[in-house]
């Protein structure tokens, strides 16, 4: 569906993209990650054709993103960060506004604006000034007038931010239902936010792509350290040197407790090996009662963390 | 005319008309128009418009910036640009969607300078051909304000910047005819040709030359299509 090959984008010395190449099937959604200045928006910004990078191509549907603006442009509903939506207008003028600039015939306005306020949740503020509207309602006017035009692509930047968790929940499920017939492209920092939604995942750190992937093989790509989680009930007093005798064992951290006797560590060891039975046995031998051990998963943060990092 | 550029002129309005700017510039250009006017009609005793037509470009200078100077800053502050720009639309109907609105803000304020041409045909005979070709001068000489208007306001996200050297632009060639006297020979005509009030008071006299037309035409022309340059100077590699 969207095809963009070796993408750059410079302002001055800085390379804002550099040398992205990726496609995004239909009906895939896509989320998008990075920390803030990575490159995320630059990206989507060329591929809604708001700008022009400095090399490379974008196409959408098999139509060149830069020679057939307008073509692509029809295909795309976009929700740019913050929403930005004329504050003096009310909702419905504003829907009817963008509409007649996608070029939807006059007698479907109406029938088409209590369709989409209904799928976003509108309808209580269908007549009020857009301004009036709290971060969560205005976010969702945006996202209403990304899809007034039932387009193929969505692209949304950061569309849950702002909102309390009701909200994200709400508008984390609208996107996967819109995202079983349309391509979606989601930008976020937020990584539960992907885990939840995403079949894919881009993480762009300073303009290239570092990974790329479902959410489960980058957690098993991660190449740091595995750790366990141990709680124990004794009254010995040099645990930790008898932890790290365990093999494998290669670090061990005590988290501090209120009780003398209850202790907590954060174990690490290498990716690929699992030194639990030896630390049962250890505990055994030791007469240390077990209250918790349990193997923590890499998480996407993780994930994240490793890539967008050093 | 294409049906988005009539999208974007009606929201121009409705947020000019919707929010108090549009009766606040509109009064307050009556009353400074009208105090120059009646004020110098009594001392002349003479029933001429010739007062009102020196006055309204002056006006001009401060009115007209200041209803094009938000018309698209504000968007590039707000970053709704992106949401316009992003819609399958081309950039030039968005400036001319911005101009025609406010050529309709700028037609109502002069339409309504009719009262004192009345006022004063009550007084004494007014010739009407004068009087009519003095407001299609300044329909002319404000359509050329607007586009500088509209063009200083595509360079900046600052409304305050795109009054100031929306104003300067204009002040300068409103000047440039009030100079002459310090000007070589050899620039005079061009100072004179370059004038705005020159054109204006060739037109407001009475005669329309296609010379003087052909000015505002290719002003308007020149700055409009400058906007939409600026419009789509964020495309540049």
């Amino acid at each position: 569906m969207i095809t963009i090959k070796n993408l750059t984008k410079k302002y001055g010395n800085l390379k804002a993209v550099d040398d992205v190449t990726f496609d995004v099937h239909t009906g895939e959604i896509l989320g998008f990650l990075g920390p803030n200045g990575a490159g995320k928006t630059t990206t989507v910004r060329i591929i809604t054709c708001y700008m022009l990078p400095s090399s490379g191509r974008v196409e959408v549907d098999g139509f060149n993103a830069f020679d057939h603006s307008l073509e692509v442009r029809k295909k795309i509903g976009y929700l740019p960060e913050n929403a930005p939506l004329y504050s003096e207008m009310n909702v419905l003028d504003y829907l009817h506004f963008i509409m007649g600039l996608r070029d939807i015939p006059k007698d479907r306005f109406n029938q088409r604006a209590s369709e989409i306020s209904e799928i976003c949740g509108l309808e209580d503020v269908i007549h009020r000034n857009i301004g009036e509207l709290s971060k969560g309602y205005k976010q969702r006017v945006g996202l209403a007038q990304a899809m007034v035009h039932d387009p193929e692509i969505l692209i949304l930047d950061e569309p849950t931010s702002g909102l309390d968790p009701n909200q994200i929940v709400e508008i984390r499920n609208l996107i996967k239902e819109l995202g079983k017939e349309k391509t979606v492209i989601l930008c976020t920092h937020i990584l539960p936010e992907v885990e939840a939604t995403c079949g894919r995942v881009l993480i762009i750190n300073q303009g290239k792509i570092v990974a790329d992937g479902s959410p489960a093989e980058l957690q098993s790509s991660f190449q740091g350290k595995a750790r366990i989680y141990l709680e124990l009930r004794t009254p010995d007093v040099d645990v930790i040197a008898k932890l790290l005798k365990i093999k494998h064992v290669e670090k061990a951290e005590p988290i501090s407790t209120d009780e003398t006797d209850l202790k907590k560590f954060a174990l690490e060891c290498a990716q690929g090996v699992d030194p639990r039975e030896n630390i049962f046995h250890k505990a055994v031998e030791n007469k240390w009662i077990i209250l918790e051990l349990r193997k923590e998963q890499a998480s996407l943060e993780d994930v994240f963390r490793q890539l967008t990092t050093s | 005319m294409s049906n988005h550029v009539a999208i974007f002129c009606k929201r121009e309005l409705r947020s000019y008309f919707d929010s108090p700017i549009a009766y606040i510039v509109i009064t307050i250009f009556l009353l400074i128009s009208g105090w120059f006017f009646f004020s110098d009609l009594f001392l002349a005793n003479q029933a001429s418009l010739r007062n009102l037509f020196g006055i309204i470009p002056f006006i001009f200078m401060f009115f007209i910036p200041a209803i094009t100077m938000r018309l698209i800053s504000e968007e590039k502050k707000s970053g709704t640009i992106e949401i316009l720009l992003t819609l399958p639309v081309k950039d030039h109907q968005i400036i001319l969607g911005k101009f025609l609105a406010g050529m309709i803000l700028i037609s109502v304020a002069v339409i309504l300078t009719l009262v004192y041409t009345f006022t004063l045909s009550g007084l004494g005979n007014l010739d009407s051909g004068s009087v009519a070709s003095g407001y299609l001068g300044l329909i002319f000489l404000g359509a050329a304000y607007l586009s500088i208007g509209i063009f200083t306001s595509s360079l900046t996200q600052n409304q305050i910047v795109a009054f100031i050297f929306s104003f300067l632009i204009i002040f300068v060639l409103y000047l440039l005819d009030n100079v002459l006297m310090f000007v070589p020979g050899f620039l005079i005509s061009l100072f004179e040709y370059l004038s705005v009030n020159y054109h204006f008071s060739n037109i407001s006299r009475g005669v329309i030359d296609s010379r003087d037309v052909i000015y505002y035409l290719s002003l308007i022309f020149l700055f409009l299509f400058l906007s939409v340059r600026a419009l789509s100077s964020r495309k540049w590699r």
